[in-house]
């Protein structure tokens, strides 16, 4: 058996990077020797801190909060800060000895200035000058420059980003990635725009509007700038399942469809990276998770990728991207004839009753404890499951609640045919309670 | 610059065990603990704490509202934190063993829990309306003590008599100092008797106060006695000088922080059970070089906790099974002790720790009816003993367990009082809460009863 060796190079939107983890734009980038401390333990590419015009901008100290959940520190993260604080020339310096240096890494200068073309036509022309491989417009920072009309400010409005996007695209003679912002009520207008603009992908999610909470003892915020605090934005594990979901939903949209993307949102692990290339993103970028571990988690990226690629015979990056974009449909395309039922596996039951209290308080009722003997563990009332997973998803032991698919015999029937066959031909596979 | 702080010697003599939770660890600890639904960790606890919900209230940041699930239950919590053997009750207990995986810490937690109620110093409880009924408490013990306090929160007048200088009993003079200091037991004290409790501390009832008087002024007496004098072993050279009893030793050690026991170069501890392993245990940390424990039987048949033995054994005491001891060998003090089958050990202590006696006579004063081995009769759900109105519990009653029993008989006592003396009615309302949690069921309604 011929052994794979997998090929991590990665082509997004026609910027090449010797693997698909690259590090967004944030402060991890915000220095060349940070950019290439970063490419020395093995990073692909580095979407550069965000450049300005001259003279840079002030920070507040104190910039980031975070959430933790029972334990787990950073499970959301926080930050208030702006773009970068140093001078342009000092940046743009640093780019091009990077790029000297690691000429095969990916540097992509991410890009915000005022909505004139005069501003991105010389902004753009300079970070070429520099050698960057791509620039990414970041209108997506949600705090503070957003108030300056830059950042989220422009990337709520579809028109001024397909505009802004063709203000680069007049200039730029490297690809352009266009940076989303997930504070709209829908993500595909925003993408259709930089399509429009000519922009030749999007990078996604920037970071939510949140407030990380209030200290409950001082009654003032637990992130704050002498007691006050503004918006900021959100990231980190807890935003993946929302940056997926806006990705696909980009991803799966005719009218941006093959538009490369470049996925972000909560990405810690080699196995989030693959999530997202499975709905069609095309590089990942990540932040959250090299701010809390440092730098060194690249080789556990790239390792854990490489290890899976071989385990699952994909020879490139491309072998898998949008593997699993089809799987993603819209409800009403759903088999209203599937039936799954929760079984429990009395071996590996410990006897918590987590399941049965939440099934019985809060679901469907179908679990019992037979009490006689002592017993503590439950059992499924098959014909009273609904397959709803609750129970499966509060069992703290790993395959000890499964769900199984029921054979009804039925054809399959999406709500989009039962309604077109004018609510008749359902087989109720499940009781309703 | 600072000069560097002196290492730390391998067993602080009088260090604790275990030590206290930092937030961020209770924090992880406790955000471990699956929630159980009638969580078993709850029937194997006496009291029946509701060790799943104090736990998810150390979880959310509140714990205060912790200390006080904890102290409703059990008046004693505080102490029964540093002190249960959890390893065989809610430890023991949790699901997390069916698992081969590590319990929840549930003893060190409820400690952080208590410790946050005992630094704030409020009582989490208040006393009950006075009903003008008077209670005496013979012995201020964990089991008297548990007693006097659900009694006030009942509404009652508490008086306890207690012969020693000093209230507590075990908890005060008996504890192996590695696992809870008197200043701990003490400021336990000071904080329940906060709720209004009488104590006549040096008043041995029977011999100061005649038990006729206790019955004639009062409206009902509870018996937290404990145990008497530790067994004899009844061989030669049981009265030369170094030969100790466990408890007597345990309390001298406590005493002066080891000043006033005479440092031991070989001690041989003789006995299987926890108090043994304790004075075992409390000898090494007290930096007597060797220490033996020698027991009559075979190991298996040794009735310590496999957890005492084993801490017994990591500080280093060697154990010496079928030693069947003949006679203490020595002049003028101890010189070391001859087994049966011949085996001699040197050694300049002997420590005797073969079980304690009862309370015969006391128990014959009131008029109590005992089981052959000398244990008071009571009945399980009320305490009552044979004589209306006198209840007793604790070791006296059980004959020799744990703080946790003792602090459970009391608070089903104290209730078992109420149902005497009030029939039929309910808890004064606002103090309801830990009558549903004797027996882990509802004793007792928990909102009053309106009429239908």
């Amino acid at each position: 058996m011929n052994e794979i060796k997998p090929d991590l190079t990665c082509r997004c939107a026609g910027i090449t990077a010797p693997n698909p983890f690259w590090l967004a734009s944030a402060p991890p980038t915000n220095s060349g020797a940070q950019v290439m401390r970063a490419f020395e333990y093995g990073w692909g590419g580095a979407v550069w801190k965000t450049l300005g015009q001259d003279p840079p901008i002030v920070n507040v100290s104190s910039r980031y909060g975070a959430m933790d959940i029972g334990g787990q520190k950073i499970a959301g993260f926080n930050n208030i800060e702006l773009i970068t604080d140093r001078p342009l020339e000092v940046n743009l310096k640093e780019i091009y000895e990077v790029k000297k240096r690691f000429p095969h890494h990916a540097v992509i200068a991410s890009l915000m200035v005022p909505c004139e073309r005069q501003a991105w036509h010389e902004i753009t022309q300079k970070v070429m000058d520099a050698g960057c491989d791509g620039v990414e417009l970041n209108f997506g920072c949600p705090h503070g420059m957003s108030e300056r009309g830059m950042g989220a400010a422009v990337g709520q409005v579809p028109e001024y980003i397909k505009m802004v996007t063709e203000f680069v695209k007049e200039k730029s003679s490297v690809p352009v990635l266009v940076k989303l912002t997930p504070n709209v009520a829908d993500i595909r207008f925003a993408a259709r725009a930089a399509k429009q603009g000519g922009a030749d992908g999007v990078s996604l999610i920037n970071t939510i509007n949140s407030i990380m909470g209030i200290d409950v003892e001082t009654l003032t915020p637990k992130f704050a700038v002498e007691g006050k605090i503004s918006h900021g934005g959100y990231c980190g594990p807890a935003v993946k399942p929302i940056a997926l979901n806006m990705l696909s939903q980009i991803a799966n949209d005719p009218q941006t469809a093959g538009l490369p993307l470049s996925g972000i949102g909560g990405i810690s692990t080699w196995s989030d990276a693959v999530e997202f290339m499975l709905l069609g993103a095309s590089s990942v970028q990540l932040c959250t998770a090299v701010m809390h571990h440092g730098f060194r988690i690249i080789e556990d990226l790239n390792a854990g990728l490489t290890g899976w690629m071989r385990r699952k015979g994909f020879a490139t990056l491309e072998d898998f991207i949008g593997r699993s974009s089809p799987s993603i449909v819209d409800w009403k395309n759903l088999n209203l004839h599937y039936k799954s039922v929760a079984t429990i596996d009395p071996a590996r039951c410990i006897g918590c009753d987590v399941c049965f209290v939440a099934c019985n308080d809060t679901a469907h009722q179908c679990i019992d404890i037979d009490r006689r003997k002592g017993n503590r563990k439950p059992h499924i009332l098959s014909d009273d499951c609904v397959g709803c997973n609750l129970c499966s998803l509060v069992c703290p032991v790993d395959s000890c609640i499964t769900m199984k698919p029921v054979e009804t015999g039925l054809k399959p029937l999406t709500w989009e045919e039962y309604s077109n066959q004018g609510l008749k031909g359902y087989g109720e596979v499940y009781r309703r309670h | 610059m600072a000069a560097p702080s002196k290492a730390t010697p391998r067993l602080d003599p009088f260090g604790e065990l275990t030590g206290a939770m930092s937030r961020e660890e209770a924090r992880a600890e406790s955000s471990r603990c699956l929630y159980c639904y009638d969580a078993p960790c709850v029937k194997a606890c006496p009291t029946r704490i509701d060790v799943p919900r104090f736990i998810r209230q150390i979880a959310s940041a509140d714990p205060l509202g912790a200390g006080e699930t904890i102290l409703q239950a059990n008046a004693l919590g505080h102490s029964c934190a540093r002190v249960c053997p959890v390893e065989v009750l809610c430890e023991g207990a949790c699901v997390y063993q069916e698992w081969q995986a590590n319990p929840i810490q549930i003893g060190r937690l409820q400690r952080h829990a208590t410790d946050a109620v005992y630094a704030e110093g409020r009582l989490p409880f208040a006393p009950g309306p006075d009903n003008e009924k008077r209670v005496a408490i013979v012995g201020a013990g964990p089991a008297g003590v548990s007693c006097a306090v659900y009694l006030r929160l009942l509404g009652f007048r508490v008086t306890l008599f207690e012969k020693r200088p000093l209230p507590g009993g075990l908890n005060t003079y008996g504890v192996a100092e590695y696992k809870m200091t008197p200043k701990t037991a003490l400021a336990e004290l000071e904080f329940l008797f906060q709720l209004g409790c009488e104590l006549a501390t040096e008043k041995t009832v029977g011999a100061d106060i005649p038990a006729s008087n206790l019955i004639h002024d009062f409206d009902a007496i509870f018996i937290g006695i404990g145990l008497s004098a530790t067994h004899r072993l009844r061989v030669p050279g049981e009265n030369l000088p170094g030969v100790w009893d466990a408890l007597s030793f345990i309390e001298a050690v406590k005493a002066r922080h080891g000043k006033g026991v005479p440092k031991s170069a070989a001690t041989v501890v003789i006995g299987g059970g926890n108090t043994a392993v304790d004075a075992a245990t409390q000898s090494l940390r007290a930096k007597t070089p060797r220490v033996v424990i020698a027991y009559r039987r075979g190991q298996e048949k040794m009735s310590a906790y496999r957890f005492e033995i084993d801490l017994a054994r990591r500080d280093g005491a060697v154990i010496m099974t079928d030693a069947v001891v003949r006679r203490i060998l020595g002049k003028k003090k101890v010189e070391g002790v001859e087994f049966t089958d011949h085996r001699v050990v040197s050694c300049d202590r002997v420590i005797t720790a073969i079980g304690q006696t009862k309370h015969y006579a006391l128990a014959k004063t009131f008029g109590l009816e005992q089981h052959n081995d000398g244990r008071i009769k009571v009945d399980a759900a009320t305490m009552a003993t044979t004589r209306r109105g006198i209840f007793a519990g604790g070791d006296a009653v059980n004959g020799g367990k744990e703080v946790v029993n003792a602090a459970a008989d009391g608070k089903k006592a104290a209730w078992g009082i109420h149902q005497t003396l009030f029939p039929g009615r309910c808890a004064p309302e606002g103090n309801a809460y830990w009558i549903s949690t004797i027996d882990g069921r509802l004793v007792a309604p928990i909102t009053p009863r309106t009429a239908s």
